[in-house]
């Protein structure tokens, strides 16, 4: 197929450009042929045997990544503009550079298996179906938020989505994920959980120890290292005796996976799903074989924003290295190239999706904006899912208080 | 002052507070006459986790020894064989892991009952206790609730030295978001049990390992596997009228000690059991020092910013002019834990401490 295309497009670079658009041009939207795109960069593994370089994916899918990852871009860089405008406040971590990450688990995986994360939440929950009105409308504390104003930027949450955050102590998240999929094993629920955890959260100890009951238990879980190679300001080099994370697991298999190529980890997240969902023989003597079900994918990626809002990002790194990942690996570009070089569609169409991106983004900005802050009462809700009629207080006891329902 | 006009029309009177602790001092006595039957807080504990996890395939055990040890002081016995290894899970000694992984599992809309083996180890555990559960619903606005329980023995044991001595009811008492008990009888550690374990909000169950063998009697209502007690209620445990005395865990069984030597010598104690330290009943504290006008606040746990000094708090603030004497505080002394005999004796308050303090309210000693 491969081949036939090739010889395809090299005679229609003979042709007149217009003939080329009538005759060659498939329906940019809905065509689910597949389409066979090799990876960037072969797999590397720890204790298994990597799944192939050849990705199946289709003229949509292609599409679909190149539309919501530029939505989540521009989302980062809206949010962005907001906080020096001072209509966000507090912590803000951005994920632009990151989104193959979030895109491509996503094109593996269902709405059933759980997702959750670190404070760079944006654009996972942007994955996982959340809405950008939602979102930053919660960024500037309204009542419209996803978390009703009360969460803020590393908090957001969709639990009918399995999205379970949103989380803001370092790798906290690692025990929490695995937890997640103790109960889809509990529950008997064929679901798998992807825990996001960075190079910096990677050396917790907690980490070790929720991986540790995981193998024990034959949990469910996928742990997936977003390095980026900074944790905060120090680089990978400065807090890891050993920063090859796919191996930190020791008995747990692993996998490198260029982070910037949404293929490439669709590709990995669906082989650690077959890979966790695995029953039958293999599965029932995995005490014989030392089996496990986990595993952890570390995904080779980057972040062009400093660690957060209040971070230049660039006291750490140099300038020309931010630039050179943008020329060479930046995850958008990739795909636009790819949709080009398969005639998928044209670079002006794909700018005129960008620009209706653009215009939808500012589009939520602006509604996010004339939306109402909490109720003065909503200070006191949702402490317990039960008060029974307890009391909470406000800063002057005797003035402000409530009766929690 | 106005304050003891108000107050003297209260005691000739019945005010409907005085009533309803009149009620419930009557329920009391009738529970304790009508029980023939009597029962550990050990094996009362240990029916109620039983019930729940036979009543709601979702509640679930975690712990070190929980299992197959039979529980590390026997509160899960029998409950391995009973429900499998499914439902009843021995962890490695890491508590931050296993923990943050109960409440993930709550998360996803499990119940787990997460045992530490003294609330001592919770500390390694504590940001998930109170950042990944007690905050969550909050942070998500009702998206996320975390039906979770943290149990194990508090506070002193005996000469178990300053690592394992801790009392933690102040510390997860001050956090918005959780909830937690302390059961002193072995009615107390059933009901507040289940109650804790049916609850949709993560619940601290603050135990006693030197309570696990005391027996209590125990009525034919509380053995009913229906049986549950309210959060956020104190029960008075005595009527009196004299002095108050308030406090939760062990220290009720020294208070109501206090009280009979107190009667004695003429002074009526009115003690009351917390049974809840968050929320804490302040009706209740205050009703009853409205009427005795003098409060005695007892803990085991350190002095400074203690639940006794909540309660104190509490009742300068609301009930300053029925007050006729400076509240006093009993608690445990303001350093760590010693190993020798004598020393550990003069940490924890003793019923003569209780009793100083009760004359001293009352103006019967400096």
């Amino acid at each position: 197929m491969a081949l036939s295309r090739l010889s395809s497009r090299s005679t229609t670079l003979l042709q007149p450009l217009a003939t080329t658009s009538l005759l060659r041009r498939r329906h940019i939207s809905t065509d689910t042929t597949p389409i066979t795109v090799e990876t960037s960069l072969p797999f590397t593994s720890h204790l298994i045997s990597p799944p192939s370089r050849a990705v199946e994916t289709s003229s949509q899918e292609l599409l679909s990544f190149f539309r919501d990852m530029a939505l989540m871009r521009r989302m980062e860089i809206a949010a962005d503009s907001l906080y020096k405008a001072k209509l966000i406040r507090g912590f803000c971590h951005l994920y632009d550079g990151q989104e193959a990450v979030a895109i491509g688990m996503e094109a593996a995986i269902t709405k059933r298996d759980a997702i959750i994360t670190s404070y760079r939440d944006h654009c996972t929950f942007l994955g996982r179906g959340g809405g950008l009105f939602e979102a930053f409308s919660e960024l500037m504390g309204r009542t419209t938020g996803c978390s009703k104003g009360k969460g803020g930027s590393m908090h957001f949450y969709k639990k009918d989505a399995s999205f379970y955050g949103g989380h803001g102590i370092v790798g906290a998240q690692a025990p929490l994920g695995c937890g997640l999929a103790f109960a889809q094993k509990y529950s008997k629920e064929e679901a798998v959980t992807f825990t996001l955890y960075g190079d910096g959260a990677a050396n917790q100890g907690q980490l070790f120890e929720a991986l540790n009951i995981a193998a024990l238990w034959d949990l469910p879980a996928v742990l997936v290292c977003e390095n980026n190679h900074y944790g905060m300001g120090t680089a990978e080099w400065r807090s890891a005796k050993s920063p090859a994370y796919f191996k930190r697991g020791d008995y747990v298999p692993g996998l490198k996976v260029d982070g910037m190529d949404a293929l490439a980890v669709k590709q990995a997240c669906k082989f650690a799903k077959e890979h966790a969902l695995k029953n039958g023989p293999i599965g029932s003597n995995h005490h014989a074989f030392a089996f496990v079900f986990e595993q952890i994918l570390e995904m080779d990626t980057y972040r062009y924003h400093g660690h957060s809002m209040s971070d230049p990002g660039s006291t750490y790194r140099t300038r020309d290295e931010i630039s050179g990942v943008r020329q060479v690996r930046d995850p958008i570009d990739r795909v636009r190239k790819l949709i080009i070089a398969h005639d998928i569609a044209t670079e002006k169409e794909l700018k005129d999706m960008e620009k209706e991106v653009r215009k939808e983004v500012d589009a939520a900005v602006a509604q996010a904006k004339e939306s109402p802050i909490p109720e003065p009462s909503e200070l006191f809700s949702n402490i317990y899912v039960k008060g029974f009629g307890a009391e909470s207080f406000g800063a002057d006891r005797k003035e402000l208080r409530a009766t929690l329902p | 002052m106005w304050g003891i006009l108000g107050r003297r029309a209260v005691d000739g009177g019945l005010s409907a507070s005085s009533l309803r602790r009149m009620r419930s001092g009557l329920v009391s006595a009738r529970s304790y006459a009508a029980g023939s039957k009597e029962m550990t807080v050990r094996d009362a504990l240990n029916s109620a986790i039983d019930e729940e996890m036979s009543a709601d395939p979702k509640v679930f055990v975690m712990g070190e020894e929980v299992g197959q040890y039979q529980g590390a002081y026997k509160i899960t016995k029998g409950l391995l064989e009973k429900y499998g290894p499914e439902r009843v899970y021995d962890t490695p000694i890491t508590e931050a892991g296993f923990t943050g992984i109960g409440v993930g599992a709550a998360y996803a809309g499990l119940k787990p009952v997460v045992e530490f083996m003294t609330f001592n180890f919770s500390m390694q555990a504590i940001d998930h206790i109170i950042n990944s559960a007690a905050k969550s619903n909050y942070m998500s606005a009702g998206q996320i609730n975390v039906p979770i329980v943290f149990r194990g023995p508090n506070g002193a044991a005996a000469g178990v030295g300053a690592q394992h001595s801790q009392c933690y009811a102040a510390w997860y008492a001050s956090v918005p978001g959780l909830k937690v008990l302390a059961p002193y009888s072995a009615e107390d550690a059933r009901g507040l049990l289940k109650a804790a374990i049916r609850d949709p909000d993560p619940v601290v169950f603050l135990e006693n390992e030197l309570l696990y063998g005391e027996s209590f009697p125990i009525s034919e209502e509380a053995l009913d596997s229906s049986f549950c007690l309210p959060i956020g209620k104190a029960k008075i445990e005595r009527e009196g009228k004299d002095v108050t005395i308030t406090t939760f865990s062990k220290m009720v069984g020294f208070a109501l000690k206090a009280a009979e030597k107190l009667a004695e010598e003429g002074i009526s104690a009115e003690v009351i059991n917390l049974r809840s330290i968050r929320p804490l009943d302040r009706a209740t504290i205050n009703a009853s020092v409205r009427k005795t006008s003098r409060l005695v606040t007892v803990e085991e746990g350190f002095p400074q910013h203690g639940v006794c000094a909540e309660i104190c708090a509490s009742v300068v603030e609301e009930s300053f002019s029925y007050l006729d004497a400076p509240v006093e505080r009993i608690a445990g002394a303001d350093v760590p834990m010693p190993y020798a005999a004598n020393l550990e004796r003069l940490a924890l308050p003793q019923v003569e401490d209780i009793i100083r303090a009760a004359k001293r309210a009352c103006f019967r000693s400096k």
